[in-house]
């Protein structure tokens, strides 16, 4: 298969963690590697278990299609396969698949000589996922605790563990996320938005350069990061997200058992008012 | 620049400070703990609780043990034996004797004893008032037990389910004036943002109870049509709804998945039924402040009564004190068949038939 021009620079051997050369190679465009080969195995096996599943199901309506933890009286021990057993099964392909493919970042990156930032990313977005799976049902003592795979199924889930606790705004962790994820998306787009009128100039204009984009914001709000910053500002933003998100959950249950509201007691409690 | 720098450091130096000291300062939980599920599955429907906290709460909500075993060999009627007993005359006096003994234990305060009630010279006088209070309340207690059984059950009430020996029981509410209050284009609160216990410790509006447990305000807000086209059914309205629930929640020390599956709150065929339980409750707990307490306005002492002249009347807190079930769930009615109120008693009819849902 032909290749990009530039392609060929990016095609080095070595820098595999596991298997040394005997899967460092590629097929297409695609570097293959060890976690490439684990990767397709678990999402392949995964996806046709949740195709098996919703063929044990009721309907074949993508919304409807529910494939549920076992009943919280399995415990942390394993399910017959149509009682959540399914479930459990899909789960480690899942955690399979998406560490692998993090791994194979690593390979890549590697092979790049880049920084780890990559990948790295990646995996606040699995611990997110491991929390909700894995490390809450194990902290409250039974896989049902998990969410089911399903578009309505899991929104009714998440609706349902947010009344468990009364009012989920008032989760601590759950402020400190939500910030995060809104603060992140006003960050990209005053970037964007930055860079797009830059990079877009009237008829006749030059495209402008950094100085402008700094000048910018100097001007309207007194201060530029500049725009190697932006990067890792937006980065710091979007891990912060993921990450007290796993935080704001792992708390509710494991930790607190209460309404989340009278958490502020200590709030309202403070000697200058009570 | 540097002002704003210095400002951001500030604020964030006082974020971190402030959850440094509530993580400090709360009473968190840890596993081991223990989880309860209603719905289906993976349907998130499920009480997750702590069985230290639930033993501490069990300690501090036991029944009290029957004073003394009835010996029942002896007929003689209380009406025959004493004088001006026209609500308990009914029953021996052994029974009435133990419920006299019993009710001393349950309400009055240690110090007074009978003569909380009683005129130590002439124990027949209706001289102390609350004789009168008490003679209601028995009434009221029969009815309870009677009527409002798809509420309470078997297990029924006594005085103890709400008194817990004090004179009046620790959880009751009256109309609420509020705090003081700005005037103005500062007056709009509304009731909320006080942080009121009434409510769970949320923002919303902290007087649920007059509209909706004494008064019969519609709870459901959640309109039938796709678009909410009622100007009945908006926000403020939803608010009030939500500090109700919020009240049964920390009332009975459960969550909203208690009683509702929440893709769908009003739903009747997607709630466990607890909810029906509770739809019960609530009417019952509107007939006894409007049928037994709240006439009573007239009878107590000001120091009795709210400081605006009104009763001081029940909500689920006054029976189930944290509790899903009250005393956790001891039948203490059975020790006391003479509370569940005598065979034959046409005023003891409710008023009206509570609907099934």
């Amino acid at each position: 298969m032909s290749m990009l021009n530039f392609e060929r620079k990016y095609r080095i051997r070595g820098g595999t963690l596991v298997g040394g050369d005997l899967f460092d190679f590629w097929v297409g465009p695609f570097y293959v590697g060890f976690f490439g080969v684990t990767t397709a195995f678990f999402s392949l096996l995964g996806t046709a278990l949740i195709i098996y599943g919703a063929a044990l199901g009721p309907t074949w309506n993508i919304w409807q299609i529910n494939i549920a933890p076992p009943d919280l009286s399995y415990g942390l021990g394993l399910a017959p396969l149509k009682e959540g057993g399914l479930w459990q099964v899909i789960t480690i392909c899942a955690i399979g698949a998406f560490v692998s493919w993090a791994l194979r970042e690593v390979e890549i990156s590697r092979k790049l000589g880049i920084g780890l930032h990559v990948p790295f990313a990646f995996s606040v977005a699995i611990f997110a996922y491991v929390t909700l799976v894995v490390i809450r049902p194990v902290l409250l003592g039974a896989w049902g605790h998990g969410f089911p795979y399903g578009i309505f199924s899991h929104l009714d889930w998440v609706s349902n563990v947010g009344y468990q606790y009364l009012h989920f705004h008032y989760n601590p962790a759950h402020m400190i996320a939500i910030t995060f994820f809104f603060t992140t998306t006003l960050a990209l787009s005053l970037h964007g938005g930055l860079v797009l009128s830059a990079l877009n100039p009237q008829k006749g204009e030059t495209v402008r350069t950094a100085e402008h984009e700094d000048t910018f914001f100097r001007d309207s709000v007194g201060y530029s990061i500049g725009t190697l910053g932006i990067h890792r500002l937006g980065l710091f933003l979007a891990l912060s997200a993921g990450f007290w998100s796993a935080v704001c959950i792992v708390i509710s249950g494991p930790f607190w058992t209460g309404g989340w509201p009278e958490w502020w007691n200590w709030w309202l409690n403070l000697p200058i008012w009570e | 620049m540097r002002i704003g720098f210095l400002l951001v450091v500030v604020l964030g130096v006082v974020a971190v400070a402030a959850g440094t000291l509530g993580t400090l300062l709360s009473e968190w939980d840890a596993p081991p703990l223990e989880a309860t599920q209603t719905g289906f599955r993976g349907l998130a429907m499920e009480q997750v609780s702590n069985p230290r906290t639930d033993a501490k709460m069990d300690a501090l909500n036991q029944a009290p043990e029957p004073i003394y075993e009835l010996e029942g060999d002896d007929d003689t009627k209380a009406w025959q034996v004493y004088e001006n007993v026209p609500v308990l005359g009914h029953i021996s006096q052994e029974a009435f004797d133990r419920l006299m003994a019993a009710i001393t234990e349950w309400v009055a305060p240690e110090e007074e004893g009978c003569l909380y009630c009683h005129n130590e010279e002439n124990l027949a006088s209706d001289e102390v008032y609350t004789k009168g209070v008490a003679r209601r309340m028995l009434q009221m207690t029969w009815h309870i037990n009677r009527n409002w059984d798809n509420h309470v059950g078997a297990t029924g009430v006594t005085c103890y389910t709400c008194h817990r020996g004090e004179p009046v029981p620790s959880e009751v509410w009256h109309e609420n004036p509020g705090p003081p209050q700005a005037r103005g284009m500062a007056a709009s609160r509304a009731g909320q943002n006080l942080g009121s216990a009434s409510v769970g410790v949320t923002s919303l509006p902290y007087d649920p109870f007059s509209s909706m447990l004494a008064g019969d305000a519609e709870i459901r807000v959640i309109p039938e049509t796709a678009l909410p086209v009622s100007i009945e059914i908006g926000t403020k309205q939803t608010e009030v709804t939500y500090g109700l629930m919020m009240h049964f929640s920390t009332a009975l020390g459960v969550n909203c998945t208690t009683c509702h599956n929440s893709r769908s709150f009003f739903a009747w065929d997607q709630s466990p039924p607890q909810r029906t339980t509770a739809w019960h409750g609530i009417r019952m707990v509107r007939e006894v402040n409007n049928r037994y307490i709240e006439p009573l306005h007239t009878v107590f002492p000001p120091e009795r009564l709210g400081p605006l002249g009104d009763t001081l009347k029940t909500n689920c807190a006054t029976c189930h004190h944290g509790q899903p079930k009250p005393l956790g769930g001891a039948p203490m009615v059975a020790d006391y068949p003479s509370l569940r109120g005598p065979a034959q008693d046409p005023e003891m009819q409710p008023e009206e038939e509570p609907e099934a849902q």
